[in-house]
């Protein structure tokens, strides 16, 4: 199968300026693939780089070394070289990411900013509205906090809404960085479900998730980032 | 940096705004220092530096105002054909200026006419691209007050008696009237009380989006750059030191100024 994420011999440092120039190694060599249908979670230790791997994915880390390839339909891109404009068009077409924390936009109400995630999309307003209703609904979002600005959230609740954001517009490709983090059981019961059903509509999926009953319940495949650590800080 | 764009991603093909080489020297110091870059229609770049980075001189380069040394600004008209800004004949850069292109200024009192109302200053740019009838230009002016959210009440008022806040949102009407394709905008939102500066930061987002506009946003603040920018422009000393992502910039920042920049902001 043609996979949808791949990561060819990525390397990442980072290069601490205001630390004297110390040169932190993150990443020696990541290989690894992500099918349709598939959901990798990513397992290691803290710091070990699983973060970093995400972030160089969506393309708000550099990648030093390697390629990053990310089909779009009959196109690959490979996120380390590509314009900053073609990674903007794959944010659009193909590629989601949920993140633990909601970069809040002022005045914005909770259920706007997920509408607008899915316009952007793609969606149809109309469609966009039916499904961020129906999204917030299943995430158990209080409806009478649907028209307020997301700013005066609980961390619970704001990770509610970036769960909708980017799930509303059905991307090939979605990144997940811990989103049932500061989730109570019954919530993370309903992300959970929806992850499956990304999943099984062939959805390729990359994801860290620190509960082991989420994880359980998620992966198709663990991927271990020890593996690709440094020699020398592995 | 290279790569090609394609049509599709843009809707036409190659940048609306093509920069090289911009220099500007004042005595032995470089305000601007071989500058370049390219913009796409619907494109917001955002430029931050600290004051005397050449932030500020460098849109005055690129609007003509100030003399270039050396280095080039091409636009492609509304012909399509792209043309030298410095090639254009006074009258042709005037009436550029006055419509596919918008100024959005630092301090209102110049980029507005401070003894004519508020929508006398909206009407005067359309009556530059030959707007006359009073009636139809009252009505632009009124509706254009109304997107940026400035009551239909305070139409005949000038804005000396208007907030700081309320008078950038007239300068964003007065600029937007005409539908021009590229807005230069100078640290649109300094200055002003921080709820007041989240409106008309919201105002700006909205309207951006909405009409597609190619945006060069200098501004110092990096949560007003990553609200609304898409690319990042880092300067100091007069030099580009870091471009890229908006996000990527801000969030794996490469250069020991970047990285500084962004260890000096404050969170809430």
């Amino acid at each position: 199968m043609n996979p949808v994420l791949a990561f060819d011999d990525v390397g990442k440092s980072f290069t601490l300026h205001l630390r004297g120039g110390v040169t932190l190694p993150v990443i020696a060599a990541a290989s690894f693939t992500v099918d349709p249908g598939e959901c990798v979670v990513l397992g290691g230790a803290s710091g070990a780089g699983k973060s970093s791997l995400l972030k160089m994915a969506y393309g708000n880390y550099r990648c030093a070394r390697g390629a990053i390839r990310v089909r779009d339909g009959d196109r690959v891109v490979d996120v380390a070289t590509a314009e900053p404009r073609e990674i903007l068009a794959l944010r659009r077409r193909v590629v989601a990411y949920v993140s633990q924390f909601l970069r809040v936009i002022p005045r914005v109400g909770a259920r706007a900013v997920v509408e607008a995630a899915g316009i952007e999309g793609g969606l149809t307003a109309e469609a966009a509205r039916t499904r961020a209703a129906d999204l917030l609904a299943r995430l158990a979002l209080p409806e009478r906090l649907w028209e307020l600005p997301p700013a005066t959230f609980s961390g619970g609740e704001q990770q509610r809404v970036n769960i909708a954001r980017g799930l509303i517009a059905e991307r090939p490709l979605l990144l997940l960085d811990e989103p049932t983090a500061s989730l109570d059981a019954g919530n993370r019961a309903a992300v959970v479900e929806l992850i499956r059903e990304r999943r099984a509509a062939g959805a390729a999926i990359l994801g860290i998730f620190h509960d082991a009953d989420v994880r359980e319940a998620v992966a198709t495949r663990i991927v271990d980032v020890a593996g690709f650590r440094p020699a020398a800080a592995a | 940096m290279t790569g090609e764009i394609t049509g599709e991603m843009t809707g036409v093909s190659g940048p609306l705004l093509d920069v090289r080489g911009l220099t500007k020297r004042y005595g032995p110091r470089r305000a601007c220092d071989g500058v370049g870059f390219t913009l796409h229609p619907g494109e917001v770049l955002a430029v931050v530096g600290e004051s005397g980075s050449g932030k500020s001189t460098l849109l005055g380069l690129i609007a003509g105002e100030i003399a270039a040394d050396a280095g080039t600004v091409s636009y492609r008209m509304r012909d399509g054909v792209t043309r030298e800004l410095a090639a254009l004949g006074a009258a042709e850069r005037r009436a550029l200026m006055r419509t596919d292109w918008g100024f959005v200024r630092q301090d209102a009192t110049q980029g507005l006419r401070m003894a004519v109302s508020a929508g006398g200053n909206v009407g005067e740019r359309l009556m530059g691209v030959g707007a006359r009838h009073y009636g139809r230009i009252r009505a632009e002016a009124l509706d254009w007050l109304a997107r940026v959210e400035i009551d239909a009440d305070r139409v005949d008022d000038p804005p000396t008696r208007f907030s700081g806040g309320m008078r950038q949102r007239l300068q964003i009407a007065r600029n937007l009237v005409t539908a021009p394709r590229l807005v230069l905008m100078d640290e649109p939102t300094s200055g002003l009380d921080v709820s007041v500066q989240a409106r008309l930061l919201d105002t700006i987002r909205g309207l951006v989006a909405e009409l597609g506009l190619a945006v060069i946003i200098v501004t110092h603040d990096l949560a007003v750059a990553r609200l609304l920018s898409h690319r990042v422009l880092v300067m100091r000393g007069g030099r580009v030191i870091e471009t890229g992502l908006t996000d990527q910039v801000l969030d794996d920042p490469q250069a020991a100024y970047t990285q500084l920049l962004v260890a000096s902001v404050l969170t809430a």
